[in-house]
C-alpha cells in the first residue's frame, strides 16, 4: 500500500509529467489562459489517462503479447486512445450532459495529447502491474491538472502586468513556465528513486 | 507544379509558418530532447522523413477517404510511418533511438504532422505536400536543432559532444534541465519574432 502512494506522488509530483517529461505541452501551453478552461481541460484528461492505462494494459498483457505483436504497439495504442476518447465523449454525453458540457469542448483535443500516449508507452517499459498502471496513470494526470491550473493562475495575472512587447504573448509565457519548472526542481529527491 | 511553388512551400516552412517560433506546435520534442545538439538533429530529421511520406500518402489518397473518418485515417497512416521509423532507428542507429527514447514513438502524436495532414496534404497534390512536408520539417529541424545548440553549449559546454568552451567555464546544469528548456524557448522565440517582424514591416514598405 506505501508504495502505491509513493508511486502516486512520485508521478503527480516528483515526476509531473509536464514539468519532467515534458509530456502534454501543447495543452499546456494551448488552454491555459484562463484557470476555468484549464480546469476543465485538468478533468478530462484525469478521466482518460486513467481509462487509457487500464486499456492499454489489457491490450499489451492479452492481446498484443500472447500474438507475439509488440512491434505495433504504437498504432495499436494511438487507436485505442482515439477509441476511447470518441466513447467517453458519447458516454458522458447520454448519462451526465452537465458534466459533457463542461468537458465536451476539451476532449477531441486529448487525442493529440501526448501525455495520454506517452504514459501508456511508459507504463509497458516500466513492467507496471494492472494497480500500478492505473495508479501511475491517476497520478500522473492529477499532476498534469496541478501544473495546467498552476500555470493558469501566473498567466491570468501576466495577462494584466505591464510587459515589454517582445515578452507579450507566448515568450513571456514560456519564460514564466520556465521559472515555474525551477520550483518543481524543489520535488527532487523527495522520494528515493 | 513549378518550382517556384516548391520554394514557396520549403520557404514557408522554414520561416513565416515556422512550426516552433510561429506556430508554436510540437513542443513536447521541442523541450523534451533538445538537451544535446545532435539529439535536436536526430529527432528534426525523424519527424521530417514522417512529415513527408505521411503527407505524401494522405495527399495520394485524399479522394479515397471519407471526409468523417479522416481524423481516424490520419492516425493509422501516420502512426505507419512512424512504427517504420523507429524499427529502422532501432535497427541502425540504436544509440539514437536510445537517446531520443518514448519521443520516436510520440511523433504519432506530434501536432506538426497533424496540421499539415488536415491543413495542406489533405487538399492539394502529391508533389507540392511533399514539399510542404519537406519545408515544415527542415523548419523544425532548424529551429531544434537551434534551441539544443544553445542548451548544450550553455548547459555542458559542448556542442556535437566536442568540448568547446574553455576548461575554466563552469557549465549551468539547469540549461539541460526543464527550467532551462522553457526559458530559452523564450528567448529564442522573441528574438525570432521580433527580427521577423521587422523583416516584414520593411517588405511591407519597399
Amino acid at each position: 500500500m506505501t508504495e502505491l502512494i509513493l508511486l502516486f506522488v512520485g508521478s503527480a509530483l516528483v515526476n509531473n509529467v509536464v514539468m519532467s517529461h515534458f509530456w502534454g505541452i501543447c495543452p499546456f501551453l494551448g488552454v491555459s489562459k484562463k484557470t476555468e478552461t484549464a480546469f476543465g481541460m485538468g478533468l478530462a484528461v484525469i478521466f482518460v489517462i486513467t481509462l487509457s492505462s487500464l486499456i492499454t494494459y489489457l491490450v499489451q498483457n492479452y492481446l498484443l503479447e500472447p500474438l507475439g505483436l509488440e512491434y505495433l504497439q504504437t498504432i495499436a495504442f494511438i487507436l485505442v486512445i482515439a477509441v476511447l476518447v470518441q466513447v467517453v465523449e458519447m458516454v458522458l454525453r447520454k448519462v451526465s450532459f452537465s458534466l459533457y458540457q463542461a468537458l465536451g469542448v476539451y476532449l477531441p483535443l486529448i487525442t493529440t495529447n501526448c501525455a495520454v500516449l506517452g504514459i501508456a508507452l511508459l507504463n509497458v517499459t516500466k513492467g507496471y502491474s494492472l494497480i500500478e498502471s492505473v495508479i501511475n496513470g491517476f497520478g500522473s494526470s492529477t499532476g498534469f491538472m496541478i501544473a495546467i491550473v498552476l500555470f493558469s493562475g501566473i498567466r491570468e495575472r501576466l495577462e494584466m502586468s505591464d510587459m515589454p512587447e517582445w515578452m507579450k504573448g507566448f515568450p513571456g509565457a514560456l519564460i514564466s513556465a520556465g521559472l515555474m519548472a525551477v520550483a518543481f526542481l524543489g520535488f527532487t529527491g523527495m522520494i528515493p528513486a | 507544379m513549378g518550382m517556384k511553388e516548391t520554394k514557396n512551400a520549403i520557404v514557408n516552412g522554414l520561416l513565416s509558418e515556422n512550426p516552433t517560433f510561429r506556430l508554436v506546435l510540437g513542443m513536447c520534442p521541442t523541450m523534451g530532447v533538445t538537451t544535446m545538439a545532435q539529439n535536436g538533429l536526430g529527432m528534426g530529421l525523424a519527424t521530417t522523413a514522417v512529415l513527408v511520406c505521411s503527407n505524401v500518402a494522405i495527399s495520394l489518397l485524399r479522394k479515397a477517404i471519407p471526409d468523417r473518418i479522416r481524423i481516424p485515417a490520419f492516425v493509422v497512416i501516420i502512426a505507419t510511418f512512424v512504427t517504420m521509423v523507429d524499427l529502422l532507428m532501432k535497427a541502425f542507429i540504436p544509440s539514437l533511438s536510445e537517446a531520443l527514447g518514448a519521443f520516436i514513438p510520440l511523433i504519432v502524436v506530434n501536432c506538426i504532422v497533424f496540421a499539415r495532414a488536415e491543413s495542406f496534404a489533405f487538399k492539394n497534390k502529391p508533389a507540392i505536400s511533399a514539399a510542404d512536408g519537406l519545408g515544415m520539417g527542415l523548419g523544425f529541424t532548424m529551429s531544434i536543432t537551434l534551441l539544443s545548440a544553445v542548451r548544450e553549449i550553455l548547459g555542458m559546454g559542448t556542442l556535437f559532444g566536442m568540448q568547446i568552451m574553455p576548461a575554466s567555464y563552469q557549465p549551468m546544469a539547469i540549461m539541460t534541465a526543464a527550467p532551462g528548456g522553457f526559458i530559452t524557448l523564450g528567448i529564442l522565440m522573441a528574438i525570432f519574432n521580433t527580427v521577423y517582424n521587422k523583416a516584414a514591416l520593411k517588405a511591407q514598405k519597399a
